[in-house]
């Protein structure tokens, strides 16, 4: 297939699947794990939080994800700080095993846009601690051109808030911030369904990254796999290169040879 | 004696260390992460660190999320 070596390379490391999944909002473990699965997602984001120690009959994400099969990508989500996002990566280094992680740092309750200032922040003590920085931002060229410079690994603008199905909202600052960054563009945050992570693909983004999209949809399993082959399909719209667009009609049949 | 567990007052033998009380907890210590008076305890420091009486001690691990 023309995709066979069509590599996603963050910070040195190949990934097949441009598509990255949340495990967040599942019904159940085993929906989770089976939407991974057929996802075919390399990449998965889990959120850090205190253990249930009133509680420990719960079971553990662990349980149910092989941290030998997906890189785990530990979040900074509900953090509103800089101090706050930076404290809860390196415990998320200590639990885990890599220096990956998703930089969120939220400005808004409502809105969950993100807090700019404190991002860039957070994101330059964290490049220098050793970390491999994914930060999640607005669709601001200017900004990913700023993350890009103090070091992170790549840039992950916003198609739409996060949760809203919105899809990409802003097509053309996608664009142009994959025009202006070297490292990875992921669209991060927005895609409802798969015409949109194909939408996002077809701009020349290089992964995007879903939750609620796949864990909200009514059947989670059969959504998985169509985000799966729409980024796919949207990868290979884009490295085909589509027809420029016309205003009138531009026959497909000759015109020769016509009945008389 | 008594330390700040995530947030709840806890009883803790004395001179126990992060491993013992993360035995107590039944609590792998592979899939989490310490932190005692905001410092993280490295995984390495289990054994050897021992808990103090007033200690904020946060267990953190991985949850479900986006």
């Amino acid at each position: 297939m023309a995709l066979e070596n069509d590599k996603l390379i963050i910070a040195g490391r190949e990934f097949s699947s441009r598509l990255m999944v949340g495990t967040g909002k599942y019904a159940s473990f085993q929906q989770m794990a089976q939407a991974l699965e057929v996802s075919g997602a390399e990449i998965i984001t889990v959120a850090v939080r205190r253990v249930n120690i009133s509680d420990r009959s719960k079971e553990s994400l662990l349980d149910y994800i092989d941290p030998k099969k997906y890189t785990l990508l530990p979040n900074t989500a509900g953090c509103y700080t800089a101090d706050d996002a930076v404290r809860t990566c390196r415990l998320a280094r200590e639990a885990g095993l890599s220096d990956f992680v998703k930089l969120e740092v939220l400005g808004d309750e409502k809105t969950l846009f993100p807090d700019n200032e404190e991002l860039l922040k957070a994101a330059k003590i964290l490049v220098k601690e050793g970390f491999t920085v994914l930060p999640y931002t607005s669709d601001d060229v200017i900004m990913c051109r700023k993350l890009e410079d103090i070091g992170c690994a790549a840039v992950m603008p916003l198609g739409a808030p996060i949760g809203s199905g919105l899809g990409i909202r802003n097509p053309y600052n996608i664009r142009i911030i994959m025009e202006t960054v070297k490292v990875p563009v992921i669209v991060d945050a927005g895609v409802g369904s798969a015409s949109d992570a194909a939408i996002a693909m077809e701009l020349g983004c290089d992964g995007v990254l879903m939750n609620t999209a796949i864990a909200g949809a009514q059947d989670p399993i059969a959504m998985a796999e169509a985000m799966k082959l729409a980024i796919i399909a949207g990868r290979l719209s884009y490295k085909a290169g589509r027809i420029p667009r016309k205003l009138y009609a531009n026959a497909s049949s000759p015109i020769e040879g016509l009945l008389a | 004696m008594q330390v700040m567990l995530n947030g709840e007052p806890t009883e803790v033998k004395a001179k126990c260390t992060i491993a013992q009380f993360l035995e107590q907890l039944q609590l792998g210590r592979e899939r989490v992460a310490v932190e005692v008076n905001r410092d993280i305890v490295p995984k390495a420091a289990y054994d050897s660190r021992t808990i103090s009486d007033g200690d904020k001690i946060e267990i953190v691990h991985f949850v479900g999320g986006g």
